[in-house]
C-alpha cells in the first residue's frame, strides 16, 4: 500500500479519514504529539507503530526504533519523554531469541533516552501474518517551558535548521535487505534526538516554530507538510544540506533522492532569524550535534512549496514522496 | 565524486553559461531536442533550464524506455506473473507503470511476488537460489540496456538454468529519432544526442541526422557542464552554418562503439519487423526479440502470451508530446486526470518521463507564477 | 536507459575473471566485466557503470582535457572581460 510510505497519500488517509472522525474535524496542524489537559498541567501523548523489514540492521533493530522513535515524536512536540507503553504482534513461531533480543535492545534504548517503559501487551498472530514482529507503542511526555509549536507560527524569514546528515536509515535498510547487492559501511542513525531539543529550546525558545523528525518521506515530505500547513514557501541551498558520501554513492547508483530517505536520529526545526544563530550553536554544542546545520529559509512565495536552489541558482520543486522510494536505471 | 564533481563546478557553469547566452543569436529561437530520458531527468535536477536564455528551448524526446511501453506489454507480464510459480522481476522504473488493471506495485500489493531488481544478474540469481520457482525479467531499455540482459542470456544457456526467462521489450534509439524527425509538425535545430546508448553503437548510427537531414547533433554527458558544452558546441556549429555529429562525452563514448556489447547483440537478439511504441504507432525494425537459439529463455516462446493490445484512452496526447509537438500542460488531462499520484499515460509515471518532469518542477512553479523558462 | 555512474575497480576475482568489485564513494557492488572483454580493465581502472555491468572505461585524460578547455574557455571569457573594461572604444570581439 502506498498509504504507509509516509507521503502524500498517507497525508490524504490522515486529512481525509482519521481526523474528521477521530480529531473532531481539528484536521490541521497534526503535529507527532498532541497535549491533553488532564488536571495538574497539560500532557503530551503520542503513538506510532514500527514495521521493518529486516528486523535487525547495522546500526539498531526494530525495538530501538520504537523506542527513540516515541522519544523522538515527544521531543519534537516539544516535550520531555517520561513513559511509554509497548505492544508487540509476533508471529507465531517467532524464536524466542530474537525476542529476547529485541527486549533487550528496547530496554538498553529506553534507558539510554531517559524514557520508562511501564508497561505492555502481547498478542501472537498465525505464522504469515506478520513479518516476524510490529510494534505499536504509546509514549507521554511533560511540555518544556515556553514552548509553542504551531507551524502557522512560521514567517517569511526564519530559517529552517537541521540536525545533521540525511539518508543514513533508509538506505541501511534498502542495503540491508540484499536485494541490491551494495555494500556500503553505514549505519543507521536511529537516537534520541531529546538532547539537541532541549538545548535548541533552553538557546532559542522564543524563536521556535515548529519541529519535526524526518522519518517515511525524509526531509522533502516533513517540510512539505509544513508549507501546507503555513501556506508559505520553503527555499532550501542544496549544497548547505548535510549528506554523507556512502549515502551520496548509493542515492547516485540508485537515482534516488536522499531528501526523499526516511531518517531515524535527526529533525528539522524552524527558528525565528534572530534566534537562528544561538539555536544552530546550540545544537553544535550536543555530542552528536556536530554536523547541524542551517538549510533554508521561510519565504512568501510560491505559497505552500519547498525549492531547492541548485549550486549554480538553478531551482526545482521538490514534491512529497508519492508511495516509495524506487531505484531507477533510467 | 569523481569524474562527477568536476563536472558540477559551480565557477566553470557559470562561465560555460556566459558562452551560451554570448553565443546564443538574440534574433534567433533555438529549438534544440534532447533524446534520451536521462538528459531531461539532468536537466530538471540540476535546474539547467534557470541558466539559459530564454531563446534557448529544450524539447524532450521520446528516448525514455518506459514511456514508449505499450500498456499491453505490461499487461501481458503481468498476467506471467499472476501464475504462482513465477517471480515477477523487474527495475524500479517499471513498478509504478499502469497497466490495464494496475501497477506492478499495486499487483505486488495485491499479494503477486513482484520483485525489484538493480541487474539482470539480480533476477538470474534468483533463479539460481529458487530452483522451484520461475523468474521473468521484464525487460526493458534502450541499446544503453539490452547488452546487458543479452550477456545475461548468455550466461543462463552457458549454466543449462532452465528456470529462467526473459520478456524482452528492448527498443533501438536510432527510429525512434527518424520517426521525429518524420513528423510533420517538427520544427527542431539540434539534438543533443543520448550519452549512454553511444557507449554502446558508438557515433556512426547518427551520421545520418547530421548529413541527409541536416540538423547538428552533440553526443552529450550528464553532468550539467557536459549538457551546457554540447549546447555551446551546438550553436556554434549552427553558427556556422555546420551539420556535423559531435561527441561531447569523449571520456566515455568510444567513436567506434563497444564491439563486445555489439556482439552480444548480435548473438543473442535480433530486430523485430515491427514494434508498437506508445504515442508514437508502430515503428518498423525499432526492437529486439530473442533468437530461436536462446528460445528456451524467451518468455513469449516459454508462455502462451496473449499479446494484449490496449488502447491509450482518446484525450491522452502522449504521443504528440513524446514527439514534442505539445507541451505537457497542453494535453486535455495533464494535472487533471493525469499526475503523478494517478498516471494515465507512462510519460507521467517515469521520473524522466516529460510530463512527470513538467509536473514536478515547472508545473508548481508557473502555478505561483514564478518565471518558467520552457 | 541512461543511469550510469563512475566507479573504481578495487578488486578482481582471479576464479571469476568477468566480475569485480566496484567502489563509488564507499559504497560497493559487484559489477560485470562482461562488456569490456576485450580490454578487460585492472584494479584502480575507473568504469562506467549501468544495471550491474561495465559499460566503458572512463578516460581520466580524457576527462581531465575536458576539464582543461572548460577552464580555458572561462580564462578567455575573463580575459576578455578585463580588456572591454580599459575602455578602448574597439567594437566588441565576435
Amino acid at each position: 500500500m502506498a498509504h504507509g510510505a509516509g507521503g502524500k497519500a498517507t497525508r490524504r488517509l490522515v486529512d481525509g479519514l482519521f481526523a474528521p472522525l477521530l480529531l473532531g474535524g481539528a484536521g490541521t496542524g497534526l503535529g507527532d504529539a498532541a497535549l491533553v489537559e488532564l488536571g495538574g498541567g497539560p500532557i503530551a501523548i503520542t503513538t506510532d507503530g514500527f514495521v521493518v523489514t529486516p528486523v535487525r540492521f547495522p546500526g539498531g533493530s526494530i525495538g530501538e526504533l520504537a523506542v527513540n522513535g516515541t522519544v523522538n515524536d515527544l521531543a519534537v512536540g516539544g516535550a520531555r519523554p517520561v513513559a511509554m507503553v509497548v505492544s508487540f504482534l509476533l508471529e507465531a513461531g517467532l524464536s524466542t531469541e530474537v525476542l529476547e533480543a529485541e527486549v533487550r535492545a528496547m530496554a538498553r534504548a529506553a534507558r539510554a533516552a531517559g524514557i520508562a517503559i511501564v508497561g505492555g501487551d502481547t498478542k501472537v498472530v498465525e505464522h504469515g501474518k506478520t513479518d516476524l514482529m510490529y510494534v505499536t507503542t504509546t509514549g507521554i511526555g511533560r511540555p518544556l517551558p515556553g514552548v509553542t509549536i504551531n507551524p502557522r507560527s512560521a514567517r517569511p524569514g526564519d530559517r529552517v535548521l537541521l540536525s545533521g546528515p540525511i539518508g543514513d536509515h533508509g538506505i541501511t535498510i534498502l542495503l540491508a535487505r540484499g536485494e541490491l547487492d551494495l555494500e556500503a559501511g553505514l549505519r543507521s542513525d536511529t537516537r534520541s534526538v531529546f538532547p539537541m531539543v532541549e538545548a535548541l529550546v533552553a538557546a532559542a525558545a522564543p524563536g521556535l516554530r515548529w519541529m519535526r523528525d524526518p522519518t517515511r518521506g525524509g526531509v522533502a515530505t516533513s517540510l512539505n507538510e509544513l508549507a501546507l500547513d503555513c501556506g508559505l514557501a520553503i527555499h532550501l541551498a542544496e549544497d548547505r544540506i548535510p549528506v554523507r558520501d556512502e549515502v551520496r554513492g548509493a542515492c547516485e547508483l540508485l537515482g534516488l533522492d536522499p531528501l526523499h530517505i526516511a531518517n531515524e536520529g535527526q529533525f528539522l526545526a524552524v527558528v525565528a532569524a534572530e534566534e537562528a544563530d544561538a539555536a544552530l550553536d546550540a545544537l553544535r554544542s550536543v555530542p552528536g550535534g556536530e554536523e547541524a546545520a542551517e538549510i533554508g529559509e521561510i519565504h512568501e512565495e510560491p505559497a505552500s512549496a519547498v525549492l531547492v536552489t541548485t549550486r549554480y541558482g538553478g531551482t526545482r520543486i521538490i514534491d512529497m514522496l508519492v508511495g516509495d522510494p524506487l531505484p531507477r536505471i533510467c | 565524486m569523481k569524474f562527477v564533481d568536476e563536472f558540477r563546478d559551480p565557477e566553470v557553469i557559470t562561465r560555460t553559461a556566459e558562452e551560451i547566452r554570448r553565443l546564443a543569436d538574440p534574433g534567433r529561437h533555438y529549438r534544440l531536442m534532447e533524446v534520451c530520458g536521462g538528459h531531461t531527468h539532468a536537466i530538471y535536477r540540476f535546474g539547467l533550464k534557470d541558466i539559459l536564455p530564454p531563446n534557448i528551448e529544450l524539447i524532450h524526446g521520446p528516448g525514455c524506455p518506459v514511456c514508449v511501453l505499450p500498456m499491453g506489454r505490461i499487461d501481458d507480464g503481468l498476467e506471467l506473473g499472476r501464475r504462482p510459480e513465477v517471480i515477477f522481476t523487474a527495475f524500479g522504473d517499471m513498478m509504478r507503470v499502469p497497466g490495464a488493471h494496475g501497477s506492478p506495485l499495486e499487483h505486488k500489493a495485491a499479494g503477486m511476488d513482484v520483485r525489484i531488481v538493480y541487474s539482470p544478474t539480480d533476477a538470474l540469481k534468483l533463479a539460481r537460489a529458487h530452483p522451484d520457482r520461475h523468474v521473468m525479467f521484464f525487460a526493458i531499455g534502450f541499446e544503453t540496456t539490452a547488452p546487458s540482459t543479452a550477456l545475461t542470456l548468455m550466461r543462463a544457456k552457458a549454466e543449462g538454468l532452465r528456470n529462467f526467462s526473459v520478456f524482452c521489450n528492448h527498443v533501438t534509439i536510432i527510429p525512434a529519432i527518424r520517426a521525429i524527425l518524420d513528423s510533420p509538425d517538427m520544427r527542431l535545430n539540434a539534438f543533443i544526442g543520448p550519452g549512454h546508448v553511444s557507449t554502446v553503437i558508438g557515433c556512426r548510427p547518427y551520421q545520418w541526422i547530421a548529413r541527409d537531414e541536416g540538423k547538428p547533433i552533440v553526443v552529450s554527458g550528464f553532468e550539467p557542464l557536459d549538457l551546457l558544452q554540447s549546447i555551446v558546441m551546438l550553436l556554434r556549429q549552427l553558427a556556422e552554418g555546420r551539420s556535423e555529429v559531435e561527441n561531447q562525452y569523449t571520456r566515455v563514448v568510444p567513436w567506434e562503439g563497444n564491439r563486445a556489447a555489439l556482439a552480444a547483440l548480435a548473438e543473442v537478439f535480433q530486430l523485430r519487423p515491427y514494434f508498437e511504441w506508445r504515442g508514437l504507432g508502430f515503428i518498423s525494425q525499432s526492437a529486439l526479440r530473442i533468437r530461436e537459439e536462446y528460445a528456451a529463455w524467451d518468455a513469449e516462446r516459454v508462455f502462451d502470451m496473449a499479446g494484449v493490445r490496449v488502447t491509450d484512452p482518446k484525450a491522452a496526447q502522449c504521443g504528440e508530446v513524446l514527439k514534442g509537438v505539445l507541451k505537457p500542460v497542453q494535453c486535455k488531462l495533464f494535472g487533471k486526470e493525469c499526475t503523478p499520484e494517478r498516471p494515465v499515460g507512462a510519460l507521467m509515471v517515469s521520473s524522466e518521463g516529460s510530463c512527470a518532469a513538467y509536473y514536478n518542477y515547472e508545473h508548481r512553479k508557473a502555478a505561483a507564477s514564478l518565471p518558467v523558462l520552457v | 536507459m541512461c543511469l550510469a555512474i563512475p566507479g573504481k575497480i578495487v578488486e578482481l576475482s582471479p576464479d571469476l575473471p568477468h566480475l569485480a568489485v566496484v567502489e563509488v564513494t564507499g559504497v560497493r557492488r559487484r559489477v560485470d566485466l562482461g562488456l569490456l572483454a576485450d580490454d578487460l580493465p585492472g584494479v584502480g581502472d575507473w568504469v562506467l557503470i549501468h544495471v550491474g555491468f561495465a559499460m566503458s572505461r572512463i578516460s581520466e585524460h580524457d576527462a581531465e582535457e575536458q576539464m582543461r578547455v572548460l577552464r580555458i574557455l572561462g580564462e578567455d571569457q575573463a580575459a576578455m572581460e578585463e580588456v572591454r573594461g580599459y575602455g578602448l572604444g574597439e567594437k566588441e570581439p565576435t
